[in-house]
């Protein structure tokens, strides 16, 4: 036993050796997630829209006569469609998947504290909605309107903030429900796209509108139907980021296994 | 040294106890959590191991509560009974992630170690998915021991194993406990848990029906009326030669062949084969009517 418990204290001695970001972040949990994602056949979904968007506003680029054609498509088919999508179907992936198959337990049952698995996984969630969401529009904007030009930064902006936002919400559905993509899909379609349009109320907790706003703040194009101030945007987004993983995190913290069946 | 102490445990799910009322404790050395499918066992593992809350009562781990303390884990490790793990890693990958969350110093080498110790050294670096049953159980074994833990969990750890697999796991274990370390696992097969463990926790309907040396449970195990079904060639025959014997109690004649019931399995069992060769009855069937560990463990509730 005391042979043991000297192995153990002099395994345990480079405590002190992890990286600064281990209190936030979890390089191990990163890494991991962005494997366990990407390997997965429904990587390949991630790519279908972005593809869309990025080929009709080339085929739009070419045949279209209104100039208002790439904030109406962009701001519409990408802040609607493209980004919540990808991002609802990124955010619940990324913890829920596993959750969902248990293989959560063995991420769990190390002394890793419940904050940085959560946001580790978000931050996963982020860099992966970037490069199939946030990109695909800053592309899409570069062809419709030039890759310098105001519109297509202030669209990157915006999805940038979405991206942040949407995965914050997801990925706290995915601890708190088995049926976050449907619990999300709601959100998107009943909140944000009908009650979204009929109450003007609605709009301060909508995620579209926080990126419309950030955007047009860029952008300064009315055809993007934003409603939102900067400040108000902004302001919110970091509420709801920060409220969504925080609350995600104490969920986590009372993750329970199912028992015998009884 | 007490590792586990459970006081007045209980836990429920709305109007259902799924345990009720246990005290137990557990120290080094091999300890079987043993009990028929449903009785509980993973649920007391799944508290133990801070996966669930108790409804009521105290827990602790290594002298910790375990609900809602991930620092546990520096003490513990689980290998719970889902196969599910990354498969898309390989072995030894999977393990130095594993000690890699455990911060350990070197994990490279703690992994290499713990991979050593479950006889994966050669496939460590084939992917997970595509491992059998046992190699998956013990890869999750070695990613439980990588960081030298006081207290190891297991639930369930040999099913869907072939008996070679059996072996080899319950040699691991075995080790494990004589090496200072607290083995619990949950099993629902007494030659299991008789094979392994010398201290048993039996649970029954999410109560602690017995709870010590196993020789001594088994013991009262054994003696209990046990019934059996015989067909032999001459049925009639047999029963009248086995009525004489003080270890059976009733013969009955039905459809189904002889139905014996025997006061001592041992005696029993030793005496009729020799019963029907002196007779020169051919012997056909053997067949215990009433071995279900269900009806073993009743019998210990009743007892």
């Amino acid at each position: 036993m005391s042979h043991r418990n000297s192995t153990a204290a002099a395994a345990r001695s480079g405590k002190g050796a992890v990286s600064p970001m281990s209190g936030v972040l979890n390089g191990v949990v990163l890494r991991l997630t962005l494997r366990a994602t990407m390997g997965r056949k429904r990587a390949l979904i991630f790519a279908i829209a972005p593809v869309i968007l990025v080929g009709v506003s080339a085929l739009l680029r070419l045949t279209a006569n209104s100039p208002s054609w790439p904030p109406e498509f962009l701001g519409v088919f990408g802040y609607t469609v493209v980004l919540p999508l990808t991002a609802l179907i990124i955010g619940t992936s990324v913890l829920g998947a596993e959750i969902d198959d248990g293989s959560i337990v063995h991420l769990l049952a190390t002394p890793v504290r419940r904050l940085p698995v959560v946001l580790s996984k978000f931050t996963a969630a982020v860099i992966l909605t970037v490069v199939f969401g946030a990109i695909p529009e800053y592309l899409a904007g570069a062809i419709a309107t030039g890759p310098a030009s105001k519109l297509a930064v202030g669209l990157f902006v915006g999805a940038l903030a979405a991206s942040v936002v949407y995965n914050a919400l997801f990925v706290m559905l995915s601890v708190v429900t088995n049926r976050a993509i449907a619990v999300g899909l709601l959100y998107l379609l009943v909140w944000e796209g009908l009650l979204g349009n009929l109450v003007g109320g609605v709009r301060l907790l909508s995620v579209d509108q926080y990126a419309l706003g950030i955007s047009n703040s860029v952008a300064h194009n009315a055809s993007l139907h934003s409603h939102l101030t900067l400040g108000t945007a902004v302001g919110m987004g970091i509420v709801v980021t920060c409220v969504a993983l925080a609350f995600a995190a104490r969920r986590l913290s009372s993750f329970s296994l199912k028992g015998d069946a009884v | 040294m007490t590792a586990i102490e459970l006081s007045n445990v209980s836990r429920w799910y709305g109007n259902v106890v799924a345990v009720n009322d246990i005290t137990m404790t557990m120290g080094p050395g091999v300890t079987g959590l043993l009990g028929p499918n449903g009785a509980g066992k993973t649920t007391i593992l799944h508290m133990i191991a801070g996966f669930l809350e108790p409804s009521r009562g105290g827990l602790t781990v290594a002298g910790a509560p375990s609900w809602r303390n991930p620092e546990i884990f520096r003490k513990v490790g689980l290998v719970p009974e889902r196969d599910s793990v990354y498969a898309f890693l390989t072995g030894a990958e999977f393990v130095t992630a594993t000690a890699k969350l455990h911060e350990l110093a070197d994990p490279r080498a703690a992994a290499r170690r713990a991979i050593e110790i479950v006889e994966m050294t050669e496939t460590q670096d084939r992917k997970i998915s595509t491992y059998s049953k046992g190699m998956r159980q013990r890869i999750k074994v070695a990613a439980a021991l990588v960081h030298d833990p006081e207290v190891i969990l297991l639930d369930e750890p040999f099913n869907g194993m072939d008996p070679r697999q059996r072996l080899h796991m319950m040699d691991l274990l075995h080790q494990q406990g004589q090496q200072g370390r607290v083995i619990l696992f949950s099993s629902h097969i007494l030659e299991e848990v008789e094979r392994l463990s010398g201290t048993i926790q039996v649970i029954v309907g999410g109560r602690l029906a017995a709870s010590g040396d196993f020789r001594a449970i088994r013991r009262l195990m054994t003696s209990r009326p046990h019934v059996f079904i015989v067909r032999s060639s001459d049925d009639r025959l047999l029963g009248s030669a086995l009525i004489g014997r003080p270890a059976v109690n009733a013969v009955e004649l039905t459809p189904r062949g002889l139905q014996v019931r025997a006061s001592d399995y041992g005696t029993f069992t030793r005496e009729l084969a020799g019963l029907t060769r002196d007779r020169g009855i051919r012997l056909r069937e053997l067949l215990p009517a009433d071995e279900s560990l269900e009806s073993v463990f009743a019998y210990l509730l009743a007892s």
